[in-house]
């Protein structure tokens, strides 16, 4: 393992009951890793997997019907999956901090900001209140807040959608972790607040040398802010590579149709017009390449056997037939087929 | 909030005028001559007269009306027909004895049903659940008044650990609060519950579980505190029906309440202490709910602010 790595996932495998019998993989086969000071992406469409895979790196399925049945979670050596409630609860916060994709409704509606960040900041520290209360207000200070004094004596409801982020960052980097976790961070902000937050986090990660791990559905927030990616599709990791790569040479099917998809002029689309079709529902995945329904290089095999995820180059990982020795086929601008 | 505490207390000015104008109509609106209810069928020409000379009834309805709210401002609540004595006399002895009841089991009712409610969401479908529900089904289901009885049965009567009535010691509240509470304790079991679950979902609770907060913490101080702010309008709502059910556990266990009062009075027709009693038990739901107004913003900074 390399003395960089910070977090080490391998073959996470999670589950949810559907019924008093049967339990059905929402993620499987999950490996991916995340270095000191990296931002790593993790992108997708909506219903890949993407929220269960954070929640099960830090273990917050206890409130769902979800259990993580195969796999581990590496983190600066330990095994997460192998730590008891008590050790993890030392964990989340502290060395892993996590913010949702609704700031609003985060935060707990009748408790006081500074109530909130206290609370959290006590938690894995010795500070007294007073102690505590004033390194909330700096830490407020350090994610952009002009006025943390008042901000800090108000209510959620009296926040907008990106000061309450901003609170959320605070809050999660108030113990100064060493990965945070942004699950679609900024998918329910307006465009403007998007771009602040992610300055924001990419300023944390360049005076803290925080680890990012940022979940989005949007691979234009994952160009400007990521140095490497997983693309997810139905619960599984397709395609790995380095930001620029990705773009400039998308290997698998689903990644080329939606780096085409990708709106121009900003605007947002509602369907993904190079791939027909959906996620399909963890209830009914297609047997052999989950892609398969979806992709128009499907072949026979495509739908009887699932593939690996192979290297096809020293950086990058793709799990499709096409990259495999035994397959390959004509692309559109002529290349030959074995 | 100094704003929304006077606009709250201001708005009950109306609302106590009309419901004490129903009260005052309530005796005129009764099928046939009240003072000939009052006053039996032996009653002569003359002494009918007198009476509805003594009680104004002879004057117009308006006049009637301003009197007796003129009376009512100035805590006069009339003579009572049957005993002579002044009413406010009368309802004084029996506030004690209602009050205590009343403030029993709201008290056990209150802790018991919340802690019910939130012990089954927090291990919801599990044995704990399912025994908290089958509390609060049965204590929705069985009448109060069969439960009273019922437990002066095995308590009183075959046991002999309390008494069966009257108010000799402090022992002989405890069947009558038990009772009068079931009802609220097993309707705060329930609504907590669901109200606990609906929190317990919410994301704040998911960011409190990050933070690495306690899950104990993570319950109370997070979900239930945001459960408080809807727990507290139910019991508000229910102690109205506290009220109501005082006069009938305090008929069953004899107890020298005001709810007792209100039975005896009515059977006696004595209208002047009907009509304070209804006044008093009226103000008394309308105080609570005022105050129960007022809780709800202090819980919920969303109404505080405004
Ligand atoms: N608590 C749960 N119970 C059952 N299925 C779930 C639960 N949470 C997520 N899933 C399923 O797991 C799949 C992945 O969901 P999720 O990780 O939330 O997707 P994403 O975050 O990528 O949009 C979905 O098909 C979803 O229906
Ligand atoms: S394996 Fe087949 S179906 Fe799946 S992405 Fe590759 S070509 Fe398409
Ligand atoms: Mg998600």
């Amino acid at each position: 393992m390399n003395e960089n790595n910070l977090l080490k996932v391998e073959n996470l495998r999670t589950e949810f009951k559907i019924s008093r019998k049967k339990s059905v993989a929402a993620i499987s086969d999950v490996t991916f890793e995340i270095d000191k000071g990296e931002i790593v992406g993790l992108v997708g469409e909506s219903g890949c997997g993407k929220s269960v895979t954070s929640l099960s790196i830090i273990r917050l399925l206890n409130d769902t019907s979800g259990e993580i049945t195969h796999g581990s979670v590496w983190f600066k050596g330990n095994n997460l999956l192998k730590l008891s409630d008590e050790e993890m609860r030392h964990i989340r916060g502290k060395e892993i901090a996590m913010i949702f994709q609704e700031p609003m409704t985060s935060l707990n509606p009748v408790l006081r900001i500074d109530n909130q960040l206290i609370e959290a900041i006590q938690l894995h520290t010795e500070y007294t209140k007073q102690e505590a209360r004033k390194h909330a207000l700096e830490t407020l200070r350090s994610v952009g807040i002009p006025d943390p004094e008042r901000v800090s004596r108000c209510y959620p409801h009296q926040l907008s959608g990106g000061m309450s982020q901003r609170v959320m960052i605070a809050m999660a980097m108030s113990c100064y972790p060493d990965l945070l976790i942004a699950d679609e961070p900024t998918t329910a902000l307006d465009v403007t607040i998007q771009a602040q937050i992610l300055d924001l986090m990419q300023g944390i990660r360049n005076t803290r040398g925080t680890s990012i791990l940022l979940i989005t559905h949007d691979l234009g927030i994952v160009a400007e802010t990521c140095s490497r990616v997983y693309v997810m599709y139905a619960g599984r990791i397709i395609e790995e590579a380095p930001v620029d790569i990705l773009f400039s040479n998308p290997s698998h099917p689903y990644t080329q149709g939606l780096i085409a998809s990708i709106p121009k002029l900003g605007l947002e689309a509602e369907s993904l017009p190079f791939i027909p079709g959906s996620v399909p529902d963890i209830t009914m995945m297609p047997g052999g390449c989950r892609f398969h329904p979806r992709c128009r290089y499907a072949t026979e095999i495509c739908s009887q056997k699932e593939p690996e995820l192979i290297s096809i180059n020293e950086s990058q990982k793709c799990r499709c037939w096409l990259k495999t020795s035994e397959y390959s086929i004509k692309t559109e601008n002529g290349e030959s087929r074995k | 909030m100094g704003r929304y505490f006077v606009k709250r207390v201001l708005g009950t000015i109306p609302l106590l005028l009309v419901i004490s104008f129903l009260i005052f109509m309530f005796i005129h609106l009764i099928p046939g001559d009240p003072v000939r209810n009052m006053a039996g069928r032996e009653a002569t020409t003359e002494e009918l007269e007198n009476l509805r000379e003594s009680m104004g009834f002879n004057k117009p309805l308006y006049q009637q009306y301003f009197s007796y709210l003129n009376d009512l401002v100035h805590g006069d609540l009339g003579i009572s027909y049957k005993t002579k004595l002044p009413v406010s006399e009368m309802m004084i002895g029996r506030l004690k004895p209602t009050l205590k009841l009343t403030f029993f089991a709201t008290l056990w009712s209150t802790i018991v049903g919340i802690a019910i409610g939130v012990l089954s969401a927090v291990n919801r479908g599990k044995l704990i659940d399912y025994l908290g529900m089958l509390i609060a089904i049965s204590g929705i289901s069985i009448p109060g008044f069969w439960l009273g009885l019922v437990m002066i049965q095995i308590f009183s009567v075959k046991l002999g650990w309390v008494p069966t009535g009257g108010l000799d010691t402090w022992r002989s509240y405890i069947l009558p609060s038990i009772t009068l509470g079931c009802g609220i304790m097993a309707i705060l079991a329930r609504f907590s519950r669901s109200s606990m679950l609906d929190s317990l979902g919410e994301d704040y609770v998911r960011t409190a579980r990050a933070k690495g907060q306690r899950e104990r913490l993570v319950i109370l101080r997070h979900a239930f505190r945001n459960s408080l702010v809807q727990v507290v309008t139910v019991i508000g709502l229910q102690i109205g029906g506290l009220l109501a059910g005082s006069v009938l556990i305090e008929t069953v266990f004899t107890i020298p309440g005001l709810g007792r009062l209100l039975v005896d009075s009515l059977a006696f027709r004595d209208y002047k202490v009907v009509q304070a009693l209804l006044l008093f038990f009226s103000f008394e739901y309308i105080l609570i709910n005022l105050i129960v107004d007022l809780l709800y913003g202090v819980l919920n900074p969303r109404i505080r602010l405004k």
